[in-house]
C-alpha cells in the first residue's frame, strides 16, 4: 500500500471511482480508493440500474442531464473493452392523483426550460407506449425518451479501468478504520492494510456515508434505509420504457439481458444498514406490479435483493468541502439516485478539490445549507 | 474438463469464459458473477458455483475453505409474480 497520496477516496462506488478517474484526468498524481469488498458491492450494484432526467428540482435536473449526456459517450472516453449495456428506451413515470398532475406539469416546464426534452402525456398516449399498461386510477404520464438503463457493474468497472491505467491505486478488500485528524485539518486515514498519509479525504462511502463521516468527528444529517428489488428470469423483450410512479411508489424496467427489475420504497424500511431480503417486499411488489402491469403475472421471479438510499432532508446530494474539517469533501447522500449522478459527481468533486470554478453551481449543494434552511425539496423519489 | 465446457447453462458461459476473469483478478464468486452473470439465471448458481469455486482454487492456490462462496437471495426456486399474488391473498399461510 502506498504511504502518501494527494487524495484519499473512500468508498469503491461509482461516485468514487468517478471522482478519482477526473482527479487523475486532470493530472493529480497520488490517488487512491479504498473499498472494504469489490467495486459496487454497496449501493452503485444493488440500485435498479435506471438513468433519468426526470427531476423536479434544477439541481437535480442539471445533474442528470450533465451524467446522461456522459454516458452517450462513455464507450469512447472510458476506453472501456467491456459493454456497459446503455439502453434509451425512456422513462413512462405515471400519476394518479390530481395533486400529482399537477406538480408533474410544473416538472415538465421546470424540465424544458433546462433543455431535458421530456413531455406531457394522456393516459391514451402512455397506451401508445406500453399497450398493456392497465390505466384504472391513473390521471397521466410524463415521458422522456433520453432517459433508460445502464449496468452498474460494468460502468464502475470501465471508471475504474480508466482511471488506474491514469494511475489511481484502488484497494480492493481494503477497510477504513478511522481518519486522522490534527488541529481540525485531515492528516491521513488509517485502514486494515496500513496508513496513508494525506490531506484530503473524500467521503464517498454511499450507505455507511454517516459512518466514515462519524470517523472525522462529524455528524451529517443523513440516514440509510433499506430498499428492496427484485429481478425475473430473462424473457423476449416486451417493455421499451423503464415504468415508474412516485405516488404508486414503484418501477419496473426491462434491462438489454431480457430480466425485468422493478422495486419500491416503503416508510417502515428499518434503517440499521441490513440489506437483508424481506417477504413483505415481495408480496407488495408483486401485487402492485401485476394490477399496473397484467401480463407480467406470467413472469417468473428469480431473484431479490436490497441495498441501502442515503437519504437527506431535502433528497438532495451533499457534495463539496466541509468547513468544520479542513481537507474533508462530502459526496455523499444522493437518496437514490447516486448511480445515475455519477459522471457529473466526479467532475463536479475533482473540480472542487482543485479550486477550480465549478462545471455546474454547486454551492448550493453544500452542507451548510442545512444550517442556513435554504432547502429546495425534491418531489419525485420513490 | 476441456476449456469449451458449459459451467453455466443459463448464462451460456464456458470454462474458458470462467477462467479469464479469474486470470485478470476477479476471484471470487460475486465478483466474476456480476461481470459476466454466471448463476444470475433461473437456478440461481447450483451448477456452477461450485465448477467456479473449485476453478478460483486451482488457479490461485487457496483451499476452496478460504474462498467466500456466493450470497445465497431469495426465491429457492423461480415463482412467477401472479402464485405470489395469489399466495398472499388466500392469506398466506396455506400449502399443498
Amino acid at each position: 500500500m502506498i504511504k502518501i497520496a494527494d487524495v484519499v477516496i473512500v468508498g469503491g462506488g461509482i461516485s468514487g471511482v468517478a471522482i478519482a478517474y477526473n482527479l487523475a484526468k486532470k493530472g493529480v498524481k497520488n490517488v487512491a480508493v479504498i473499498e472494504k469488498s469489490y467495486l459496487a458491492s454497496g449501493a452503485t450494484g444493488r440500485c435498479g440500474a435506471g438513468i433519468r432526467q426526470q427531476w423536479g428540482t434544477k439541481m437535480n435536473c442539471k445533474m442528470a442531464k450533465f451524467s446522461c449526456e456522459f454516458f452517450e459517450n462513455a464507450k469512447e472516453e472510458l476506453k472501456y473493452e467491456g459493454d456497459i449495456e446503455f439502453k434509451q428506451g425512456g422513462y413512462l413515470i405515471l400519476s394518479s392523483t390530481e395533486k400529482e398532475h399537477e406538480q408533474f406539469k410544473k416538472n415538465i416546464v421546470l424540465q424544458n426550460s433546462l433543455g431535458i426534452p421530456s413531455r406531457l402525456l394522456t393516459l391514451e398516449e402512455a397506451k401508445e407506449i406500453v399497450p398493456f399498461l392497465n390505466t384504472d386510477g391513473l390521471v397521466s404520464a410524463t415521458f422522456c425518451q433520453k432517459d433508460g438503463h445502464l449496468n452498474p457493474f460494468h460502468t464502475t468497472e470501465a471508471f475504474a479501468k480508466a482511471a488506474e491505467r491514469l494511475g489511481v491505486e484502488i484497494y480492493r478488500y481494503t477497510e477504513v478504520k478511522d481518519i486522522i485528524i490534527e488541529h481540525g485539518k485531515v492528516k491521513g486515514i488509517r485502514t486494515d492494510k496500513g496508513d496513508i498519509s494525506t490531506n484530503i479525504v473524500v467521503n464517498a462511502a454511499g450507505g455507511h456515508a454517516q459512518v466514515v463521516a462519524k470517523m472525522a468527528g462529524v455528524d451529517i444529517p443523513v440516514y440509510s434505509e433499506r430498499h428492496q428489488i427484485l429481478v425475473t428470469e430473462a424473457i423476449e423483450p416486451i417493455l421499451d420504457p423503464m415504468v415508474m410512479s412516485f405516488s404508486l411508489n414503484l418501477y419496473c424496467q426491462q434491462v438489454p439481458h431480457g430480466g425485468l427489475i422493478m422495486g419500491r420504497g416503503d416508510e417502515g424500511e428499518p434503517r440499521d444498514l441490513r440489506v437483508t431480503a424481506g417477504w413483505h417486499f415481495l408480496e407488495e411488489m408483486a401485487k402492485t406490479i401485476t394490477s399496473l402491469l397484467p401480463p407480467l403475472k406470467n413472469v417468473r421471479m428469480i431473484r431479490q435483493w436490497a441495498g441501502l438510499y442515503n437519504i437527506t432532508p431535502d433528497r438532495q446530494p451533499i457534495l463539496g468541502a466541509l468547513n468544520e474539517v479542513e481537507g474533508l469533501y462530502l459526496a455523499v447522500g444522493f437518496s437514490g439516485h447516486g448511480f445515475m449522478f455519477g459522471p457529473a459527481t466526479g467532475v463536479l468533486i475533482a473540480e472542487s478539490i482543485l479550486g477550480e470554478e465549478t462545471t455546474l453551481p454547486i454551492d448550493m449543494l453544500n452542507m451548510n445549507r442545512f444550517e442556513k434552511g435554504q432547502l429546495i425539496f425534491e418531489p419525485s423519489v420513490v | 474438463m476441456s476449456d469449451n465446457s458449459i459451467v453455466c447453462r443459463c448464462s451460456d458461459l464456458t470454462l474458458e469464459d470462467i477462467r479469464k476473469l479469474i486470470k485478470k483478478g476477479y476471484t471470487t464468486f460475486d465478483e466474476i458473477k456480476r461481470m459476466n452473470r454466471a448463476g444470475m439465471g433461473p437456478c440461481q448458481g447450483r451448477t456452477c458455483m461450485p465448477i467456479i469455486l473449485k476453478e478460483i482454487s486451482i488457479i490461485t492456490g487457496k483451499p476452496i475453505s478460504e474462498i467466500a462462496p456466493g450470497t445465497y437471495r431469495p426465491p429457492v426456486k423461480a415463482i412467477t409474480l401472479g402464485q405470489i399474488v395469489e399466495t398472499s391473498e388466500g392469506g398466506g399461510n396455506e400449502h399443498d
